[in-house]
């Protein structure tokens, strides 16, 4: 396999909350243009390295790459899409959707040209008038992923984005995440606690154990695609994947 | 309530409490009682004398000043103590105690520093509304959805941008509670303000009316004001529902 190079470098980082250790000298590659997957049981600080790369909170010691840069804070080429969608109550659709436009001073009419593009290309074509407590769930965080996409950031940074929607848009999303991974050019770091999420979605998939958190294992999972996404699932090595990952993880659990 | 199959409209009760207050001012008991039909006869021929419509200009002016300056003193100062520390255990004791103080007593106090005009008056108004709107503004930030900010900061929104389009917005509801009840309190205050300089406005007024037992005067005066009163908590209320709707998704 050809070395990718590294659209996010994490080099040693530790944090730290007074005396809780919630990440050691953690160090982890993301490829560029491919989804990695931050995996392990609750508590083990995956969202809290989420948010260190997002520069929303301070790493304690160690460094950040993106794009070669130091984080020192959040920025343009970084988008962050939320577990509770976190969209403004009081404004509509598009309003939301242009939200991170209109936070860097774009013009409205362009913003709002974007945010349509965005809004059609998450399938909510319709509904740019609609208010956030109008729509299911899932339709709530289809508007926070238009959102993160149009302010056209190299990296997508995803903390649980399925967690609150139904099994079935879940498994909806997961495909519509494949098919973006392929068609934008964008790198992809997306937090979950579901085995299944993670091999099925994944590039490559870092496991992360607690107290103090550290990668335990980096697994890149090379199922074909090829024949169609609904064959992944019966695929022997996706199942091999999952069993082996639970293995290592259940004595974790509880 | 529903009667036999007809809905009452809101407030009907008060049909019964007038009735009331007919038979009491009928049967003579007391000076005090004149009836209702008397007052609100001489409620109509008083809201048209100059005296009247006077103290009415000077009470609104004197309100809504002190209204507007609690309002936009109250919510920035109330705003900023939920997001900053210092600032809140700084201010926030102060807030308390003047909540909860009686602040009549203060009144004379600000007489002397203000003399016996319109500026003490709006002083009070506005000292008697400012305290719960402070109060309400901090609670609206500090329940704020904690990822509503790290969402503004992830895209990068300045302090200013945050203050403007996440925290105001975030409050409001709460905001518009603690408006809606500092304008009560803002009515007791420019009234309150008024009955103790006594020369100024209803307080004036009532001074002449009581004074010279004029009781038909007095109660038609006193149902006014408690009439703009209500209504104006009513159209706050109202308001207040409208932008309901959006703090249960938060």
């Amino acid at each position: 396999m050809p070395v990718t190079d590294s659209a996010v470098s994490v080099r040693n980082v530790s944090k730290s909350y007074g005396q809780v250790e919630a990440l050691r000298d953690l160090s982890l590659e993301f490829p560029r243009g491919q989804l990695t997957s931050l995996l392990g049981p609750s508590g083990c600080g995956k969202t809290t390295l989420l948010k260190i790369i997002a520069g929303l909170l301070p790493a304690s010691s160690g460094t950040i790459e993106v794009g070669g840069k130091a984080v020192v804070g959040p920025g343009p080429d970084r988008a962050f899409v939320f577990q509770d969608f976190a969209l403004l109550p009081w404004a509509s659709v598009i309003r939301n959707v242009a939200f991170g436009l209109e936070l860097r001073g774009v013009a409205r009419s362009e913003r709002e040209a974007k945010a349509e593009k965005y809004i059609r290309e998450v399938g909510l074509a319709g509904f740019e008038k609609s208010f956030p407590h109008e729509l299911s769930g899932g339709m709530r965080q289809r508007v926070g992923l238009a959102r993160a996409l149009s302010v056209d950031a190299q990296v997508l940074l995803l903390d649980e984005p399925f967690s609150a929607v139904d099994e079935q848009t879940r498994r909806k999303f997961q495909e519509d995440l494949i098919a973006l991974v392929q068609n934008e050019n964008k790198t992809f770091i997306f937090v979950t606690h579901s085995i299944e999420e993670a091999v099925y979605v994944s590039d490559q998939i870092a496991i992360l154990l607690p107290r103090p958190s550290r990668v335990h294992e980096i697994i890149r999972p090379s199922i074909s695609r090829a024949q169609g996404l609904g064959s992944i699932r019966r695929d022997p090595e996706y199942l091999d994947i999952v069993d082996e990952i639970w293995a290592s993880l259940r004595s974790y659990v509880e | 309530m529903t009667i036999h199959g007809y809905k009452l409209p809101m407030m009907s009760s008060l049909l019964v409490w007038g009735l009331l207050w007919e038979i009491v001012g009928q049967l003579d008991l007391t000076f005090f009682v004149p009836p209702l039909s008397e007052v609100l006869v001489t409620l109509f021929g008083l809201v048209q004398t100059p005296a009247f419509l006077r103290a009415l200009s000077t009470t609104a002016y004197a309100f809504w000043v002190g209204v507007i300056s609690a309002i936009v003193i109250g919510i920035p100062v109330g705003i900023l103590m939920g997001k900053s520390r210092l600032l809140d255990e700084l201010l926030l004791p102060w807030v308390n105690i003047f909540l909860s103080a009686p602040l009549t007593a203060l009144v004379p106090v600000l007489m002397v520093l203000f003399g016996f005009g319109t500026k003490t008056i709006i002083i009070t108004t506005a000292l008697f509304a400012v305290w719960i709107i402070i109060l309400n503004a901090r609670a609206g930030v500090r329940n704020i959805n904690r990822s509503l900010v790290e969402m503004s900061r992830s895209f990068g929104a300045s302090p200013l941008d945050a203050f403007f389009k996440i925290y105001f917005w975030a409050a409001l509801p709460e905001i518009l509670g603690g408006v809606r009840i500092g304008v009560i309190r803002a009515v007791k205050g420019v009234i309150i303000g008024q009955l103790l300089i006594s020369i100024v406005g209803f307080g004036a007024l009532f001074e002449l009316y009581s004074s010279n037992f004029l009781m038909a005067e007095f109660w038609a005066v006193l149902i006014v004001l408690f009439a703009l009163a209500f209504t104006l908590s009513e159209f706050l209320a109202f308001l207040e529902r409208k932008v309901a709707y959006y703090a249960a998704s938060r």
